[in-house]
């Protein structure tokens, strides 16, 4: 469960202070599955940031699964990240360097996981995904939406239960986009609490919740049917 | 990340971008190979200068009298009462001189010594061919000869020359020995003289006293109480500390090797500057490559790693570096240095130790030079690097 009580992102530039988040409340349950939408600098990556443990925040208190996180220091915050939180780019971020299975092992390594059974479980997350075939490609010799998938099987490859989407269709075809929904509605389905950040209500609507944010504050929270 | 990972990304790297890796390794190749070779030039010359010392005789001491008198020289007599002093093994009163050696219608001019029978075992001579000088020869003053192998070689070729007579300056004296080959020493070459007796010395070149005596102490360990004994009898001889000299070989090694020693350091030095210099392009190659790589600092912090794997990431990439230039380092200085001492004729000696020292050196030089922008990049915000373009 993650639980944000009274959450503000102040950026100070000069003499002016900037609340990217303004007193922020909000409650997600385990296995839900939310979308945050907003227009542009209205605050969506910055509450990502904040649920995802990357920022912590000025003001406020964050608890994940019943503990406090707005306080903890950068390495622990890193570890809570590998544990907790699968994240999903608009830009896919995989390493251009290493294989689709290099890329998906990666937050396994950190882990400190043994390489057999990281092995078995990014094969098994790449083959959820669909590319099991492609598991010893480069990420530029994949399409956008092969790339999306691997960054889900890199996401899911480490069991966490949340995962955190920002924009993920939104470098993608309106057919690999469709693709991609559906295999983190999916995760949704298996079990997963999918946090799903967008500008565009067509992929917002496919969310059981979607909450509106302006100017670093929530205008609206409803259940859609 | 495990360590292996790390080094074989690392070797990807290296790999991907060939020609930049080749540069940045450069300053270390550079450096450790100037290492090695300097060091063995250093080394080289203290083992060949000490080789020769030693092969002048082992716990050796000499005597030279720098009188011009007569009356400041020594006899023969003299010399063999020191004899009865402890401690001395061997004495070998030497009287030099220059001589113009003749066979057949080959004429040669080399230096002559006049030695008695224990110059043989004193100044560490070995005879290949013949015979020595013998107490009788002294005694009587025979006109026999033993030549060192570059007169024979001139004088007779491949031919063995014992049992030949030769003429010095115009008197005949037989060909009794042929002395092995020594090489050269730092009081000229050992392979370039002729030996006879003491006493015909003293007839052949009309000279009155010695001025010259080589003595082999029992050990080590007595070769300073005979230098003692023998400076006070000298003293007591002359009044005079300036009319004589002693020498003592372990005196001479332990100060040329004092010398070769500073030489040596200072050479790695002059080397390990430059070592120090390729530090610094890899420091440089490396905060480059923590700014272009920016983006995956983010991505990997985002995904869970800590500082400690990111600094351990990109230390381990200057350690890849650095000990990749430093192999090369070696085997282009253990080259170097052969092919300097087969085109110089120098003697170099690579030792395991300055292999390891430079290496090793390679080593601080990544660590060193990789901490800071290792450091820098463990110390990037994630959300910032991935905002990176
Ligand atoms: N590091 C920062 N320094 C100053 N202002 C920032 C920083 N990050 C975000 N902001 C500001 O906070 C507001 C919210 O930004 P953001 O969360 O990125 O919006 P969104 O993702 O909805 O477009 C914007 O006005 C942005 O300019
Ligand atoms: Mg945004």
């Amino acid at each position: 469960m993650i639980k944000l009580v009274d959450i503000s992102k102040l950026y100070h530039t000069g003499s002016v202070t900037l609340a990217a988040l303004n007193k922020v409340n909000l409650e997600i349950k385990n296995g839900e599955m939310i979308a945050i939408i907003g227009p542009s600098g209205s605050g969506k990556s910055t509450l990502m940031n904040m649920i995802g443990c990357l920022d912590v925040p000025s003001e406020g208190r964050y608890l994940l699964e019943e503990r406090e996180v707005s306080r903890l220091k950068e390495d622990d915050l890193s570890e809570i990240r590998n544990k907790k939180i699968g994240f999903i780019f608009q830009s896919f971020n995989l390493l251009p360097k290493l294989t689709a299975l290099e890329n998906v092992e990666l937050p396994l390594i950190y882990r400190g996981m043994p390489a057999a059974e990281r092995r078995q479980r990014s094969v098994e997350a790449l083959h959820m995904v669909g590319l099991s075939d492609r598991m010893y490609h480069k990420p530029t010799e994949l399409s956008g939406g092969q790339q999306q998938r691997v960054a889900i099987a890199r996401a899911l490859a480490g069991d966490p239960p949340v995962i955190l989407a920002d924009e993920p269709t939104g470098n993608l075809d309106s057919r690999s986009g469709v693709e991609v929904m559906e295999i983190i509605r999916n995760l949704n389905e298996n079990g997963k609490t999918v946090i799903l950040i967008t500008h565009d209500m067509e992929i917002a609507r496919q969310a059981k919740r979607v909450i509106r944010i302006q100017d670093g504050s929530i205008v609206s929270d409803e259940e859609v049917a | 990340m495990g360590v292996w990972q790390i080094i074989k990304l690392a070797i990807a790297g290296i790999k991907a971008n060939k020609m930049r890796s080749f540069l940045t390794m450069l300053g270390v190749i550079i450096g450790v190979a100037a290492v090695i070779v300097l060091v063995s030039i250093g080394e080289g010359a203290s083992k060949s200068v000490t080789a020769r010392i030693e092969g002048m005789g082992s716990n050796l001491i000499s005597v030279t009298m720098r009188g011009s008198q007569s009356s400041a020289l020594l006899t023969y007599e003299e010399v063999q009462q020191w004899k009865e002093r402890a401690g001395i093994l061997g004495l070998a009163p030497v009287i030099n001189g220059n001589v113009s050696v003749k066979y057949g219608s080959n004429t040669y001019d080399t230096s002559l010594e006049g030695v008695n029978e224990e110059y043989r075992q004193v100044r560490n001579h070995t005879v290949q061919a013949g015979r020595f000088i013998l107490p009788m020869d002294v005694s009587l003053r025979q006109k026999v000869v033993l030549l060192g192998t570059e007169v024979a070689a001139e004088l007779f070729g491949n031919m063995n020359p014992v049992g030949e007579t030769v003429k010095l300056n115009g008197t005949n004296f037989k060909v009794v020995g042929l002395l092995e080959e020594k090489g050269s020493e730092s009081m000229g070459s050992n392979d370039d003289k002729v030996l006879i007796p003491l006493t015909t010395a003293e007839r052949l070149l009309n000279s009155k006293g010695i001025r010259s005596v080589y003595i082999q102490a029992e050990s080590a360990e007595m070769v300073d109480p005979v230098v003692a004994q023998l400076d006070n009898i000298l003293y007591r001889k002359t009044n005079d500390a300036e009319s004589y000299r002693v020498f003592n070989q372990a005196e001479m090694l332990s100060t040329v090797n004092e010398v070769t020693g500073t030489f040596t350091a200072m050479l790695g030095g002059i080397a390990a500057i430059s070592l120090l210099v390729g530090g610094i392009g890899i420091m440089n190659i490396m905060l480059v490559s923590v700014t272009e790589r920016t983006r995956e600092i983010g991505i990997r912090k985002a995904i869970g790693a800590k500082r400690k794997d990111i600094l351990r990431q990109f230390l381990i990439e200057a350690l890849v570096v650095s000990s990749s230039g430093g192999i090369i380092g070696i085997i282009l200085g253990i080259g170097g240095a052969n092919l300097l001492g087969s085109v110089m004729s120098m003697e170099t000696v690579v030792s395991i130790k300055v292999m390891a020292l430079a290496f090793g050196f390679s080593l601080f030089i990544g660590i060193v030079f990789g901490l800071y922008p290792a450091n820098k990049a463990a110390k990037l915000n994630p959300i910032e690097a991935l905002r990176f373009e």
